[in-house]
Parts: C-alpha cells; sequence; structure tokens
C-alpha cells in the first residue's frame, strides 16, 4: 500500500475564536419581529427571541437567572429550590412571557453525554419551576452541552460556574 | 462558535458548509459521502440536520421541537439513528433518512446516546449510563438484546465501529479523556492517546488510523490529531482555525 495515498476528506467543526456567547441580556434590543416560519415548520421550529429587560427585572427580583449544580449531578440543593422559587414568583406575576430552562455542563464529560445532562438538569428545574405553579406550556427545556460555558479554565472554580441551567425569557 | 468545514485529509482544500448563525457539532458522513448528518442549533435546541453537501440544502430530521443529536448514518445510507432527550432521559431512535416516524430502540433509564452501527448494518454499539456511569453496550440493530460490553476501569464513551468491523474505537473517562480501541466483544482493550481530553473518534476508511479532536488543559483550544491503531504518537492534523469532531469520508475517487 502506498503511504502516501489521500483517504478521502474530513469534515469538522472548525471553532471561530472569540464567539463565546454569555447568556446575558444583549445590549441591543432585540428584533421586533422574526421572520414568519415556513409552512413545514412544526411547533417549536420557531427561533424564540429573548427579551433583555424582563430578563434583567427576572434577575433583579429573583436574586439570579441561574442555578448551579454539582458534579455529573441535576438534583436540587436547598439554595437552588428558593431560586428557583423566586424565578417561578416572577413568572407566575408576569404571565405574557415564556422561559426557556437551558441546561449546561463543565467540560468533563463527553460532548454527546453533556447534552444528555445538560437537559436532566434543565429538566429538574423545569419540573421545580411546575411545582410552584408555572403552567407548563409556558415552560421550555433544552440543553448546551458543553458548548458554552462561562467560566474559561480548567479548574474546580471554573466547572462550578458551568454546571448550571439558566432560565432564559423568550417570546 | 462552531461551523462545519470540509476538507481533504491532508488539511488542503477546506471549505465551509455552514454558515455562523448556530453552533454545529458531531458532523458525520453518509456512507457515500454525498450528505453529513450533524448537531445545529433551531430554537435555542439541539436538533439534527441532514445536508446536501454538493447543494448545501439542509433540513431538520425530526421536526417538533424536540432536542435531537449523536447522529450517524445506517452502512445503507437510507437510516439515521440519533439520541433524542425529554423529560429528563435519553433513547436511541432511528428514522428513515428521508424523513418520518422516528422508532425508538432503548428506552432504559439514563443516557442512551452515541449510537453506530457495525459494517454490515445488523449491530449498534452506543454508550449508556444505565448502570451508573457511561459504558459502552451493544444491541440488534431493532433494540433486541442490549447487553454492556466494556468493564474496564473508568467510564467509556462515543463508540464507533471500525470499517471492517474487527474494532470499535472509543474515548475512556478516567480524570483525561483517551483514545482507543477494543474487540466488538469488549476484550482487547488498547489505549492510544494520552491527551488532556481527548474524543470523538472518527475512523480513517482503510481502518488503520483513527482520528479524534484533543481539548487542550485551560485554554479550551481544541485540534484534530490522527493515531495509528497499531501504536505510535498521534499526529497532529492542520486546520485553519481550532478544529473538532472530524469526520472522515469514506474514499472518493
Amino acid at each position: 500500500m502506498r503511504k502516501t495515498v489521500t483517504l478521502g476528506m474530513a469534515a469538522i467543526a472548525l471553532t471561530i475564536a472569540g464567539c463565546a456567547r454569555k447568556q446575558a441580556a444583549p445590549e441591543v434590543a432585540p428584533p421586533v419581529e422574526q421572520a414568519p416560519p415556513g409552512e413545514a415548520a412544526a411547533p417549536g421550529d420557531v427561533e424564540l427571541v429573548e427579551l433583555p429587560a424582563a430578563q434583567a427585572d427576572l434577575v433583579a427580583k429573583a436574586g439570579s437567572d441561574t442555578v448551579y449544580f454539582g458534579t455529573d449531578k441535576y438534583d436540587l440543593d436547598e439554595a437552588t429550590r428558593a431560586t428557583l422559587a423566586a424565578q417561578a414568583r416572577w413568572l407566575i406575576a408576569n404571565p405574557n412571557v415564556r422561559a426557556s430552562i437551558e441546561g449546561h455542563c463543565d467540560e468533563r464529560g463527553t460532548r454527546e453525554y453533556n447534552m444528555a445532562l445538560g437537559e436532566r438538569r434543565a429538566n429538574a428545574a423545569r419540573d421545580f419551576l411546575l411545582s410552584q405553579g408555572v403552567p407548563a406550556a409556558r415552560l421550555l427545556v433544552t440543553s448546551w452541552g458543553k458548548e458554552r460555558p462561562v467560566a474559561p479554565g480548567s479548574n474546580e472554580e471554573a466547572w462550578a460556574q458551568n454546571r448550571r441551567a439558566v432560565t432564559v425569557l423568550v417570546r | 462558535m462552531k461551523r462545519i468545514a470540509i476538507m481533504d485529509s491532508d488539511g488542503s482544500n477546506h471549505r465551509y458548509l455552514t454558515g455562523g448563525k448556530a453552533t454545529v457539532t458531531m458532523p458525520r458522513f453518509s456512507p457515500r459521502g454525498d450528505r453529513l448528518v450533524y448537531t445545529g442549533t433551531l430554537a435555542h435546541k439541539p436538533r439534527v440536520f441532514v445536508i446536501d453537501i454538493a447543494s448545501g440544502r439542509e433540513r431538520l430530521l425530526v421536526p417538533g421541537g424536540v432536542i435531537t443529536f449523536a447522529p450517524r448514518f445506517s452502512p445503507d445510507g437510507r437510516r439515521i439513528v440519533f439520541s433524542m432527550a425529554r423529560g429528563g432521559n435519553t433513547d436511541i431512535y432511528v428514522v428513515d433518512a428521508d424523513g418520518g416516524t422516528p422508532r425508538q430502540l432503548t428506552s432504559a433509564p439514563g443516557a442512551d446516546t452515541s449510537p453506530s452501527y457495525s459494517p454490515d448494518g445488523s449491530r449498534i454499539v452506543f454508550e449508556s449510563d444505565r448502570s451508573g456511569t457511561q459504558q459502552l453496550y451493544m444491541m440488534d440493530a431493532g433494540g433486541g438484546g442490549q447487553r454492556r460490553i466494556s468493564f474496564g476501569g473508568g467510564r467509556y464513551a462515543s463508540p464507533v465501529w471500525s470499517p471492517r468491523g474487527n474494532l470499535i474505537a472509543f474515548t475512556r473517562i478516567a480524570g483525561s479523556f483517551n483514545i482507543g480501541v477494543m474487540d466488538p466483544s469488549g476484550g482487547g482493550v488498547r489505549i492510544l492517546s494520552d491527551g488532556w481530553q481527548d474524543e470523538g473518534p472518527s475512523w480513517a476508511p482503510n481502518g488503520q488510523f483513527v482520528m479524534f479532536h484533543r481539548t487542550a488543559k485551560n485554554s479550551g483550544a481544541t485540534a484534530l490529531y490522527a493515531v495509528n491503531i497499531n501504536g505510535g504518537a498521534p499526529r497532529r492534523m492542520p486546520t485553519p482555525q481550532d478544529g473538532s469532531d472530524p469526520s472522515w469520508s469514506p474514499l472518493q475517487n
């Protein structure tokens, strides 16, 4: 066998530097309206519009839009439940928005597994919000896996900040 | 932000297939090399898309607002196996590559993901944490006969079957992540790399090399490497920016 033979092509994901996206509200207002979905779009297939002003109000009134988890865990401790209860009160008082509960993981899991773990975390937070009286139709669940860390670095402090679920207000 | 690019296996002729609007991961070639499946984002959710390489046309694999990821084609290119997460549970499903209603293959509580067909299409290797930690499992292509095959130390993830069917490459998690290979029975484990985080193995079509991506400690920078399955140091593959999630295409004429 020749050693120089070209072995075909590779498809890869190329990281574009400097685009770490923060979950915090963007500084510019969101577009007024998204383009209407195609006829084939099913429920849940339409892009969400984030609500920076409402998000800031949630953070101010509920204390935080984020709760944290232990390593490879998705159970809710006392502090987490208190934060989520405050978020639930805000959501009940502001019935015109929905919330996308978004789970994230630290870097110490594989890409696929962390997608699943992030969904577990978001789902656990969603279930608690439901138990506090937030209607199910207003709660969406998603996972970013380890794709959107807020803290760089390979140390316990960074990992702890990245193991989280964020309540992102949308319509 | 990540985008999908295609390049020759020596790093030349790279071009982008997707725009910069959403993070994309886990691209995998169809058996004929004319399509890719990948995990993109829609309505904040990870979602499997199928893209035609020549035209750039892409479509959502499973409509309806569900979270889907970790797709791979069947060896005949007619089906796509993938994970769907809902209600805190992730299971493996299969659907016609042209669309239709997905059929559920696993139902154990836990994270069942990273499915990969045997070359003859009769079996699927996947990972599950149903035992408490991530381990590798085997099942018939219809979902029957599920059994664990990895029993060494550490956790095992992202298995992928070799082109000849005699080996399975995987990611082993034991503090750091390393790439290794094992027999489909789970025996003959050999670890081939020793980076901080090496994951996402993909076989060369000749079955002699496994490509993977290495994430650097602290910086999070990623790069592609290829390692000979008979041993030797992994060799870095050139990419114009940080590269990850490699998929080696079938042989092209």
